[in-house]
């Protein structure tokens, strides 16, 4: 398989003022029409490795690796991923009504980037942007080409940003917590959403998110960030059944569950990730990991693969896919 | 900006009393200056021998009075107002123009670029201004195009600053993100999801311009390197009434009077524009 998006040893640092690595040497490749998902807490550095691949990074951030999409590096001097920009790859930002610009009508913007991504003349730019507008399920496209983004609800920004970064008919979706600022019953919509949409066109997904029930029912393989690097990859359905990482088992059972709440007592994965730029020399989930042994301190466990999975750990969950 | 946004902000302006009035006051004022000195007696330079420093109403056809020379004060504030307004749109104009476009692509591209961009406006922002007019007079002369080239090559430098730090800060939005990964150029990005979310700021900053150019104008015509008797602006009719001020108040009564005229309309003008400008004030 030839892989769309193929991300090798991708390290991103921060120079504030000392450095910060917030990725570190993340191996990934995504297929054609493949849906992965990241997943990772807070400050793992997932939106980071997709800000890094579509060459967005803050000013003071530098990224090294190699990041090739369709077999062309995206990484490199002056902005080379700007042609993997548009058409190739589109990017789905966590605050939904922050990727409109607040001065212009909804449909002026699609249309915009209809134009000038797909090279539309404009009458026909427009009837994309409002078919675009009723197949993101917006009530009442006609309207919302001529809303500005403040006078939208939060779902149908969310929903308004989705169609923008379709507009150009991206090959690949980035897709940062697009539910995250959201209510459970709109995220279930926009998830349902994003997974029709990758069906009809063809489109690969790259998920970014902490929400694991997010995942289950969107993406077909996980990706385990934490603290700047991969854990844990597998397919959904095995990684969440069998998770050999302790630090994904500890994700799972922190998973708000009904059953959980009546027994009174919520699972939590004990102490915090370490702080960005520390420097560690063994496992960096060791001063965690309920299943932490000595050789965990002195020496970090390595991405191994086995079969379709790949986990870095020295005592994995479950011996039968361990290497 | 696209052409429906200015439709609708035309009309939000319409609908708002306080604007239309500056515009209609506005309007005659510059109707006034290009019209009135044909209609009237006398000519801005004429003098009247037998009424000098006449109060207004003294003399028959000079209503609002006239000045120490004997000159119709009313023709003579048309004519400095012409000049004053004429000086003061052209530096407001390239202060929009050059401070906008300066600040906006300094802000956007941030790093190197910005600190070259933003060294060099700190560079023109040390050049002391007098000592640069006073040699702008000896190469091209006194006149107003010495004054308009000296206020314009000055007057974008804080426009510039301004819109800079906005644009830094709408940098780190996410729309200018989303806008960059849809395959926007930089142009594009500046004119369609900078510019037009900084045009509170810009056209605020642009109507304090306006009253400051006209004072500027002023101070260098007070110095004698600006506009030149007989040429008349605000600026040199309030310098001249300032010094009649015992003997005959209303030399400067009547120049400062539409100074503040000006200055007020401008203003409220520019209040009442940036709300129609901004979709969530309309």
């Amino acid at each position: 398989m030839s892989a769309l998006l193929e991300i090798r040893a991708l390290t991103v640092d921060f120079l504030a003022p000392r450095v910060v690595r917030a990725v570190d040497g993340v191996d990934l490749a995504l297929g054609p029409r493949e849906r992965l998902a990241i997943v990772g807490e807070s400050g793992s550095g997932k939106t980071q490795l997709l800000l890094a691949c579509t060459g967005l990074l803050a000013a003071n951030g530098r990224a090294t690796g190699s990041v090739r999409f369709e077999g062309r590096e995206l990484l490199g001097p002056g902005d080379a991923a700007a042609p993997a920009r548009g058409r190739g790859i589109g990017f789905v930002f966590q605050d939904a009504g922050g990727s409109l610009t607040p001065h212009r009508r909804i449909g002026d913007q699609l249309i915009e980037v209809a134009m000038a991504a797909r090279g539309m003349p404009k009458r026909q730019a427009c009837d994309e942007s409002l078919a675009m507008l009723g197949r993101v399920r917006l009530p009442d496209p006609g309207s919302t080409m001529n809303a500005y983004p403040h006078e939208l609800s939060g779902g149908m920004r969310q929903r308004a940003a989705i169609a923008l970064a379709l507009a150009a008919r991206p090959r690949l979706l980035f897709a940062d917590e697009p539910t995250s600022a959201l209510d459970v019953t709109v995220q279930a919509e926009v998830m349902a959403l994003l997974d029709a949409l990758c069906r009809d066109f063809g489109m690969a997904l790259l998920l970014v998110t902490h929400d694991l029930g997010v995942v289950a029912a969107l993406a077909g393989r996980i990706a385990v960030m934490y603290a700047g690097r991969i854990v844990e990859e597998g397919d959904t359905d095995e990684l969440l059944a069998n998770p050999a990482h302790p630090y994904t088992a500890g994700l799972l059972a922190s998973v708000l569950s009904l059953s959980a709440l009546e027994d009174g007592e919520l699972a939590t994965i004990p102490g915090a990730p370490p702080r960005a730029g520390e420097t560690i020399q063994g496992c960096r989930f060791e001063p965690r990991c309920p299943r932490r042994r000595e050789r965990c301190r002195v020496e970090g466990p390595r991405l191994e693969a086995g079969g379709t999975s790949r986990v870095a750990c020295h005592y994995p969950l479950d011996a039968g896919r361990s290497p | 900006m696209t052409l429906g946004l200015g439709r609708e902000a035309l009309d939000a302006l319409r609908r708002d009393r306080t604007a239309v009035v500056c515009l209609v006051v506005l309007g005659l004022l510059v109707l006034a200056t290009l019209a009135g000195p044909a209609l009237l007696d006398y000519r801005e330079d004429e003098i009247d021998w037998s009424h000098m420093a006449a109060a207004p109403f003294e003399a028959p056809g000079h209503w609002l009075g006239t000045d120490r020379l004997g000159r119709d004060l009313l023709v003579r504030t048309l004519h400095g107002l012409r000049i004053s307004l004429a000086i003061a749109l052209a530096a407001t104009l390239v202060s929009l123009v050059i401070g906008v476009a300066w600040g906006a692509l300094a802000g956007f591209r941030r790093g190197r670029t910005d600190a070259w961009m933003m060294r060099f406006v700190d560079v023109l922002y040390s050049l002391p201004q007098v000592f640069f007019v006073i040699i702008l007079t000896v190469v091209f002369g006194r006149g107003s195009f010495t004054i308009l080239v000296a206020i314009g090559a000055f007057g974008w430098l804080t426009m510039a600053r301004i819109v800079r730090g906005q644009a830094l800060a709408l940098r780190e939005r996410e729309f200018i993100d989303a806008a960059i990964v849809g395959g926007a150029g930089t142009a594009r990005i500046l004119a369609r999801h900078v510019v037009p979310n900084l045009l509170g700021p810009v056209i605020v900053y642009a109507t304090l311009t306006l009253p400051q150019v006209i004072l500027v104008e002023s101070f260098l015509s007070f110095l004698g390197i600006g506009i030149q008797e007989p040429l008349a602006s605000l600026g040199n009719l309030v310098a001249d009434g300032a010094a009649e001020l015992e003997t005959a108040p209303w030399m400067l009564a009547v120049p400062a009077a539409c100074l503040m005229l000006v200055v007020f309309c401008f203003n409220f003008l520019g209040d009442s524009l940036r709300d129609a400008l901004d979709p969530r004030d309309r």
